[in-house]
């Protein structure tokens, strides 16, 4: 661990406690200003440079960082862990299945890898024409997509809290969080990736008439009504995309956050515990791995057959 | 919690993960997929209709094999009634052929006896003539040994 020292100095603090929690929530941010590493210097006290760990020379946290203010946009800064690890996941995502697509034996038995392939290949093909009923290029592939793609990033909450901010210490990056479903930036941009789709269905299903029709004239069909309409309208456009990243944020987020709990049970007495507490959780949270992976997925189907549905099919 | 570059970059990697998947990944394993069930349909429906058609082969079979027997019991019918037949029309030409040669036995055994009767009658008229001769040159008295002669040639008769 990069922060072993300082833990095992005086753990029973609540400081300590602090840190650590505090550590394993820190991205490995680059401010894209000057290429300086977020809260990290090196070993001399000088600031630390993205090229820096290029060239292998370590770099260390800084705990002792002062409260900024919290925006919730900063422009500055972009997190190279979470960006990094999703599009490692990605990659796996895309070289697994362009290998089974490129090598697919349909005459003749069919290997292990193509049989699991095709297991998840037709579970979401079920799924998405089953809601999906017209034809479209588009919503299938971004439904296998963010399906695999996040189930991949959301099992990389079940490496132990500990062993990759250990092995980025060991090799001089400061911090590093391998879960980037539980980074707000990473659900909330696929999430904004499907509300423009869900834009670019409307317009094209149904045009901009269909679309300010649909905005003033539903629920309540009275001119009366166009206000009203418009606002609860507004409201449940918008928090569809909110929902959709959030959900998945947060429970991620959460999921993560009780292993590094678990974690803090460090004392010579309380070290015992970890196993029988990290373990069944562990265990339920791949039931929620799995579960907001196909939520996700599954949302973002049933948001796109929404926004290409006819108004006789709607009601 | 805040958003910075990092929203812009997983937006960008998100549609290259999308537009390479559009690309090169669901066109080719649904298609494969695709087809490979039809096949599968096809074969299916092939195994059906082979099923069916044995199906009318094993009956076609059972009723020839059916017809065949008939014909082969109506003719060992045939075969017997003709067999009987047979025998009895050996067995009134046989009978026939018998009474045929008991009658032309009695005939042949009738024509003996009239044959050998008239014989008798010859060998018994010289007879008489002889003994005749021999009487007259004896005795000369014909009219004596006249009745003699006509009472032997009747008792002989």
């Amino acid at each position: 661990m990069a922060n072993t020292e300082t833990q095992t100095e005086n753990h029973s603090t609540e400081g300590s406690a602090q840190q650590y929690i505090g550590h394993h929530l820190n991205f490995f941010q680059v401010d894209v200003r000057d290429g300086s590493v977020v809260h990290a210097q090196k070993h001399d006290g000088s600031k630390c440079y993205l090229t820096d760990i290029l060239t292998f020379n370590k770099c260390e946290a800084v705990h002792t960082v002062k409260k900024e203010e919290s925006h919730l946009v900063n422009p500055y800064t972009v997190n190279v862990d979470s960006l990094l690890v999703s599009f490692v996941l990605g990659l796996v995502f895309f070289l697994i299945f362009a290998r089974v697509s490129k090598k697919f034996t349909t005459n003749g038995k069919p290997g292990r890898l193509q049989t699991f392939i095709e297991m998840v290949v037709l579970f979401v093909d079920g799924n998405v024409k089953s809601i999906y009923t017209r034809r479209s290029r588009l919503v299938a592939p971004v439904a296998i997509t963010s399906f695999v793609w996040i189930l991949l990033m959301n099992t990389m909450d079940l490496i132990p809290v500990d062993w990759v901010p250990a092995l980025a210490g060991f090799i001089g990056v400061p911090y590093f969080r391998v879960l980037p479903t539980a980074d707000v930036n990473i659900t909330m941009s696929m999430a904004l990736s499907v509300f423009v789709l869900i834009f670019w269905f409307t317009f094209t299903r149904k045009g901009l008439k269909g679309f300010i029709k649909e905005m003033t004239l539903h629920p309540f069909n009275h001119p009366v009504f166009i206000p009203f309409n418009f606002v609860l309208e507004s409201i449940s456009l918008l928090s569809k995309p909110l929902s959709l990243g959030l959900r998945l944020f947060g429970n991620m987020f959460a999921g993560e956050m009780i292993f590094i709990m678990i974690a803090l049970f460090n004392t010579a007495y309380t070290f015992a515990l970890q196993p029988f507490l990290s373990v069944p959780w562990a265990l339920f949270h791949i039931l929620i791995i799995c579960l907001q992976a196909f939520i996700f997925m599954m949302l973002t189907v049933v948001y796109l057959a929404a926004a290409s549905a006819d108004e006789e099919e709607k009601s | 919690m805040e958003l910075n570059w990092t929203f812009v970059g997983q937006t960008l990697e998100f549609i290259l993960f999308v537009w390479l998947c559009l690309k090169f990944i669901w066109p080719p394993i649904i298609s494969s997929i695709e087809n490979r069930q039809k096949d599968i349909d096809e074969g299916l429906q092939a195994a059906e209709r082979g099923r069916k058609s044995l199906e009318v082969a094993r009956n076609n079979a059972a009723e020839q094999i059916k017809a065949t027997k008939k014909e082969v019991a109506e003719l060992i019918e045939q075969a017997n009634k003709r067999q009987a037949k047979i025998i009895d029309d050996a067995k009134s030409a046989a009978n026939e052929e018998r009474l045929k040669i008991i009658e032309h036995a009695k005939e042949e055994a009738e024509a003996e006896a009239n044959r050998i009767r008239e014989k008798l009658r010859k060998e018994v008229a010289e007879l008489a003539v002889r003994g005749a001769e021999k009487i007259i040159k004896k005795n000369i008295d014909a009219s004596t040994t006249a009745g003699i002669i006509d009472d032997l040639v009747g008792s002989k008769r």
